[in-house]
């Protein structure tokens, strides 16, 4: 478990004041100007070599990410912070934006300062309000006190901040969705290459990170890449937010060591599933997208990239979904076949049409009137769309229902039996 | 298509009234425009249509899209475009309360069917309606962000965490008799730790 003392987000809660009393508190601001007085390559190697791996969903390096930015181009360049948070299952950067907004306010400096970005956009979900509320504030704060702006912390770094508001659109949380949202347009992914770092916002070298990411970047750099390594294991190091919502007894967001075993998070922190563990059907451990596990491999698999990887599942965003078996496992997976349906921007005709298809299907999976081969023919649809996108949402669409046939493939059938019978 | 609330999504429509910016929001939209690079200026698209709901009963009409394409010089098929990509403007007007519920597998495992159904008694509203006396239009969404503290349900800009029916009937009813709601969790929770 982890050490209080090793948590990040002091604040992940909202117990103590969000604001900049709070921050400077909690360490936020205490020595910023000596770390903006590092190289900005050396900067770049520390975070690499904390093995610090990005929170949204991917897990690519967030230091190589960074370092992928071409170097003095004259060009103007961006860092855009993905606050579009919208994967079912996953409500963490809302933690951190409500509750310790100067976190991120701190770490857009600093990122920024390292991939030589002098503006920075922060693009939030729009239905999350309050948080847009409590962010700008914190940023008026840091304007106020000369943390950002002209001159930044006395560094000679002149460095601006924006916020810009979503308005309901799950895509946009692809990165080239989001740039294209950012400027002015509909949310529909770009192909890549070329890629944001050569050609990113407006056209110009940007870098895209996850909330998660960008806010743990102060305390690495402040207490070092050593310390952020001791925890978790080797190339799955660090710190996570894990959310948890289902069929537990106490749903949570919590901060834990990178790699904590499944079942502990869900027995310590969520006081069990509800009915015990033995009425436990599934998880879905990292948000809609991930396969979901069965109970077997709940017992025992680590919440880190690898781990779950190795399990045919992935750590996503971490948005844990718990199952238990008072519920129809095909009717979770059919909503998350209406979400993905209703989110697909259409541009891919793969994606437009599959995800109806798919959630047709579903509808009469649940329904118990999909027969063995039928079942087939609707994994091979998903095979169809995966893969065959610009996007990963095709992907995402997919694997759900390829998760749900994979470890319930008897008891679909039996349901389809079941039925038969009784007409 | 990522789209808008299925009920939501009619064609635009006009309001019969001309829409021109307030006092308050041309300055706004002064400082929205220097948010973005010069040159840019589309950039400002969505705060604008955000800005333009809020003045207009949030909604937007065909004047709203005209006014915007003009302050922004932007063709109006752009503007259109992106009102109707994206599910938080409204295309058609709504009650003065806009009811979201929640309704992706996280809020539903632990009981959304049963928060819609109260919404939809208490409202007399159907998913997809506005009530007669105009105070509610009810809608069902897709993830909301809550998922910890669900089942959940957005009131125009308030989140209401942690619901059951009796607390989702009282929210209603206060509404009703314009009494104020606690915003966030129903059950006492300061966010969404373990309690």
């Amino acid at each position: 478990m982890l050490n209080a003392k090793d948590k990040v987000f002091q604040n992940l809660h909202g117990f103590q004041e969000p604001f900049i009393e709070g921050a400077l508190q909690r360490g936020s601001w205490s020595n910023t100007k000596e770390i903006l007085s590092k190289n900005q390559n050396d900067i770049i190697e520390l975070v690499k070599s904390s093995q610090l791996r990005g929170r949204g969903g991917a897990g690519f390096s967030t230091g190589l990410k960074w370092s992928f930015m071409p170097k003095d181009t004259g060009k103007q360049h961006y860092l855009v912070v993905n606050a579009d948070e919208s994967e079912p299952g996953t409500c963490k950067d809302r933690e951190i934006i409500r509750n310790d907004p100067h976190t991120l306010v701190e770490g857009c400096l600093i990122a920024s300062y390292a991939i030589q970005a002098s503006k920075c956009y922060i693009y939030i979900r729009g239905e999350y309000h309050y948080e847009y509320v409590q962010l700008e504030k914190a940023i008026e704060e840091a304007y106020n006190r000369g943390y950002i702006g002209k001159n930044a912390c006395g560094s000679g770094f002149d460095f601006d901040l924006y916020v810009h508001r979503g308005a309901g659109a799950y895509i946009c949380g692809e990165e080239t969705a989001l740039l294209e949202s950012l400027e002015g347009k509909k949310g529909q992914p770009r192909l890549k290459p070329p890629f944001p770092a050569g050609v990113g916002l407006y056209g110009m070298p940007t870098t895209i990170n996850n909330v998660e990411s960008i806010a743990v970047v102060p305390t690495i750099l402040r207490r070092g890449p050593d310390w952020f390594k001791s925890i978790g294991a080797e190339n799955n190091t660090g710190t996570k937010i894990f959310c948890i919502s289902g069929n537990v007894n106490k749903p949570c967001t919590v901060e834990e060591e990178m790699g904590i075993p499944l079942k502990e998070l869900v027995e310590k922190h969520c006081h069990g599933v509800e009915g015990g563990w033995d009425n436990l059907k599934a998880i879905v451990p990292g948000g809609s997208s991930t396969p979901m596990l069965p109970k077997n491999i709940c017992e025992s698999v680590l919440m880190n990239f690898d781990d779950l990887k190795a399990n045919g599942s992935g750590l996503g965003t971490a948005g844990v979904i718990v199952v238990n078996q008072n519920n129809d496992i095909a009717e979770v997976i059919e909503r998350f076949a209406h979400f993905y349906k209703h989110e697909s921007c259409g541009q891919c005709t793969p994606c437009r049409e599959g995800t109806g298809w798919m959630h047709r299907m579903m509808q009469r999976l649940v329904r118990g009137e999909i027969s063995p081969e039928q079942i087939e023919l609707l994994e091979n649809v998903t095979k169809q769309v995966e893969g065959h996108t610009i996007c990963a949402l095709g992907d995402a669409a997919a694997w759900p229902i390829q998760g749900l046939i994979k470890n319930f493939k008897s008891e679909l059938i039996s349901k389809y039996n079941k039925k038969l019978k009784a007409s | 298509m990522s789209g808008n609330h299925p009920g939501l999504s009619n064609n635009f429509s006009r309001s019969g009234e001309k829409f021109s910016w307030s006092k308050d929001n041309l300055k706004s939209i002064k400082n929205i425009i220097s948010k973005y690079p010069k040159g840019r200026e589309q950039s400002a698209v969505m705060p604008l249509l955000y800005l333009a709901q809020e003045q207009n009963h949030n909604w937007i009409s065909i004047e709203c899209i005209e006014t915007i394409a003009e302050t922004l010089s932007m063709p109006k098929i752009r503007v259109t475009e992106v009102a109707s990509f994206y599910s938080m403007y409204n295309t058609r007007p709504v009650g003065e309360n806009l009811v979201q519920i929640c309704r992706t597998s996280p809020c539903w495992l632990r009981g959304s069917n049963k928060i819609t159904n109260t919404i939809c008694k208490e409202t007399k509203c159907e998913i997809n309606d506005t009530s007669e006396d105009n105070k509610f239009t009810v809608v069902e969404v897709e993830c909301l962000g809550a998922c910890s503290n669900g089942p959940m349900i957005q009131i125009n800009n308030d989140f209401f965490e942690d619901l059951d029916e009796d607390s989702t009937k009282k929210i209603i009813n206060n509404i009703k008799e314009g009494k104020p709601n606690i915003i966030g969790s129903q059950k006492g929770r300061r966010s969404s730790e373990n309690a």
